[in-house]
């Protein structure tokens, strides 16, 4: 699924940007549920991201969403030339055919074979008597029969934990940028907030004021995120809602404290400007000399 | 109580071309009210599969949420199934369809699923002509939450705690018409005899095929006044003809009176043999039908059969020319157009 994010609640300012669903899209639905999210900073980066995102759908076979934005979906921008390597091969991940079944005893939909918590699925009409099973949005047990018993529930449940803790390792890495190690601030941000992260970090430079960075690409977290947050005193998050939603997701996710999250928002329906965080950086750190 | 149903079978039960007994078609144990409508559907779909030698892997069993879509769970156990979100089966149904179209897609649902929270889904899915079985079980109420009206409940009709009904009832069978259906028929769960050669012609036919069965709710909506009760519906059925399945290759033997039938041909070389009993009613013209079921409405009657049929019904697949091979065994080779045509997209943004 691609989000286009513009300005809310509603229809909002249905002509304006924002990054504004990332809660949303993380939790969406009811129910302890998490979902895949990416976040394209590049016309090519949306390009790449949407072959990704059918890979690790099918890999992880769970919905994949990509949170765009209005700037990047509807404004003109420089690209580089879209790239395909014609060797690529689609990832179907583990889908099981008739000869794989006829040597498995027992089709378990949700059994989770490998201990990754992805288990093994099948494509309607493959084999004669193997393989078939009833999808359902209630509880079921590993076989995909109905139940109501509380430690099948649990089991499952804690399956897609296992499931999600699998798809760390799968999800694009944050990009990080070359800077000089040892510096005590770091700054992150996603999307479209990225050309002018540079550009500030750039503006910054020329008064001498360093920092470390890290584009995040992907939600759930990988490790260097959290690493990253960890070897540095102050974490300046930059996006554009009023709710600082990618910090609340740090927080929640990965248990980074709020005191070390400072967030910098722009929510005003316009990309946001260099010289804001800029601005806001600069002025934090002279308030905290 | 706990009750399990036997697992013995009678040892000579007939077997079909496929050398399966009609058992191997079953399903689960239901677990919906003595006496509910929906399981001798059930059991109809049961019989047809048996009956026209069906694969159960080759068929896709889907449903929305309801008394009706919890069905699918009580046939069929072979087949693969999908109890899909409440009122969208008929978009699972499409991608499905549109990713495999070699296999059979039979979508259940219910007066609530369609009529109301799927209505949008369900009047797309009929302008779309998808190559489908789509049966409502319809019986007029909201049995899953303790009987309140739904929206196919007859304007007057009374529920079990007598209130009337005040709005108009929404008639799903000559909407599907009036929307281009290929295939539209209404029954009755009471008369399998009927469903049966129904629901066989229906999974014949290339495209969508709509069967409305009303569906008595013995629980909630089975009382005096009510229009879709057991006692209501057997007084108040017409039936249009009584109908008759032919599979392709078969010599039609029945013999009929000359005159009273109507051959339809279907697409594969089957044909369906109607005895009309209503006169001055064409089921091949969607005129014709339409002013039928509206006469019986008017005269309080419950029009059954055969309603509408077009023999040259072309399904979505024939419409957006799609590839004969089913899209999910296409490969990369097939699927991807590669660096080069992707350099050409370049070149035109330059």
């Amino acid at each position: 699924m691609i989000d286009v994010q513009r300005s809310g609640p509603s229809t909002g300012m249905p002509t304006r940007t924002q990054q504004s669903d990332v809660l949303e899209a993380a939790y969406a639905s009811h129910g302890d549920t998490k979902h895949i999210l990416l976040f394209p900073s590049t016309p090519r980066e949306c390009f790449e991201m949407t072959a990704d995102a059918f890979d690790l759908a099918e890999q992880i076979q769970t919905p994949v969403i990509m949170l765009t934005d209005l700037d990047l979906g509807m404004n003109d921008h420089l690209s580089e030339p879209f790239v395909w390597d014609d060797n690529r091969k689609y990832k179907r991940g583990k889908v099981l055919n008739a000869e794989e079944l006829d040597k498995i005893k027992r089709f378990g939909r949700y059994l989770d074979v490998d201990g990754d918590g992805i288990p093994y699925r099948t494509i309607p009409g493959t084999h004669p008597t193997k393989g078939s099973f009833f999808t359902r949005g209630t509880s079921r047990d590993e076989y995909a029969a109905y139940t109501e018993d509380s430690g099948a529930y649990q089991k499952n449940m804690d399956r897609l934990m296992v499931k999600w803790e699998t798809s760390k390792s799968l999800v694009p890495k944050p990009f990080s940028y070359p800077t000089n190690k040892g510096n005590a601030c770091g700054i992150l941000f996603f999307g479209t907030s990225t050309y002018s992260s540079e550009e500030a970090m750039d503006m910054l430079k020329e008064e001498n004021v360093f920092v470390d960075a890290m584009r995040i690409r992907a939600f759930p977290f990988n490790q260097d995120v959290n690493a990253f947050i960890d070897s540095h005193e102050t974490i300046f998050v930059i996006e554009q809602n009023r709710d600082a939603q990618m910090r609340s997701l740090l927080m929640i996710e990965l248990q980074a404290s709020p005191q070390k999250l400072i967030p910098i928002l722009n929510y005003d329906g316009m990309p946001i400007t260099a010289n804001q965080i800029f601005k806001e950086i600069k002025q934090h750190l002279t308030n905290t000399k | 109580m706990t009750y399990v149903r036997p697992k013995f079978r009678h040892p000579e039960l007939p077997k079909n071309k496929l050398g399966y007994s009609v058992d191997y078609y079953e399903g689960a144990l239901s677990t919906l009210c003595a006496g509910c409508g929906h399981d001798s559907i059930s059991a109809a779909i049961v019989q047809s599969c048996f009956d026209l030698n069906i694969e159960p892997h080759r068929l896709a069993k889907l449903s929305g949420i309801g008394c009706s879509s919890k069905t699918p769970a009580y046939f069929l156990s072979n087949s693969h199934g999908f109890n899909s979100v409440h009122g969208r089966m008929p978009s699972v149904a499409t991608g499905a369809n549109l990713a495999n179209r070699d296999l059979i897609y039979l979508g259940v649902s219910g007066d609530g699923d369609s009529a109301s929270i799927g209505m949008g889904q369900f009047v797309h899915v009929v302008r779309r002509n998808l190559n489908m079985v789509y049966i409502v079980m319809n019986n007029g109420c909201y049995g899953l939450t303790k009987g309140q009206d739904s929206a196919t409940a007859d304007m007057g009709s009374k529920n079990k705690s007598g209130k009337t009904n005040l709005f108009e009832s929404i008639d799903l069978a000559s909407l599907a018409i009036e929307l281009g259906a290929g295939f539209v028929a209404q029954s009755f769960s009471g008369d399998k005899s009927q469903m049966i050669p129904l629901i066989k012609a229906a999974m014949n036919h290339p495209g969508f095929a709509f069967i409305n069965v009303i569906s008595p709710c013995v629980t909630f909506n089975n009382n005096v006044g009510s229009t879709k009760s057991y006692d209501y519906v057997r007084q108040h059925i017409e039936a249009t003809s009584t109908i008759d399945f032919v599979p392709e290759m078969a010599e039609i033997t029945t013999k009929y009176e000359e005159g009273s039938t109507a051959t339809v041909k279907m697409h594969d070389g089957s044909s369906m043999v109607l005895s009309k009993l209503e006169e001055n009613w064409d089921p091949t013209n969607r005129h014709s039908a339409i002013n039928a079921m509206q006469s019986a409405k008017e005269r309080g009657e419950i029009l059954t059969g055969m309603l509408f049929v077009d023999g040259d019904s072309q399904d979505l697949h024939h419409v957006i020319q799609t590839s004969d091979t089913p899209l999910n065994i296409l490969t990369e080779r097939d699927l991807c157009p590669g660096s080069i045509a992707l350099e050409d997209i370049n070149a035109s943004l330059r």
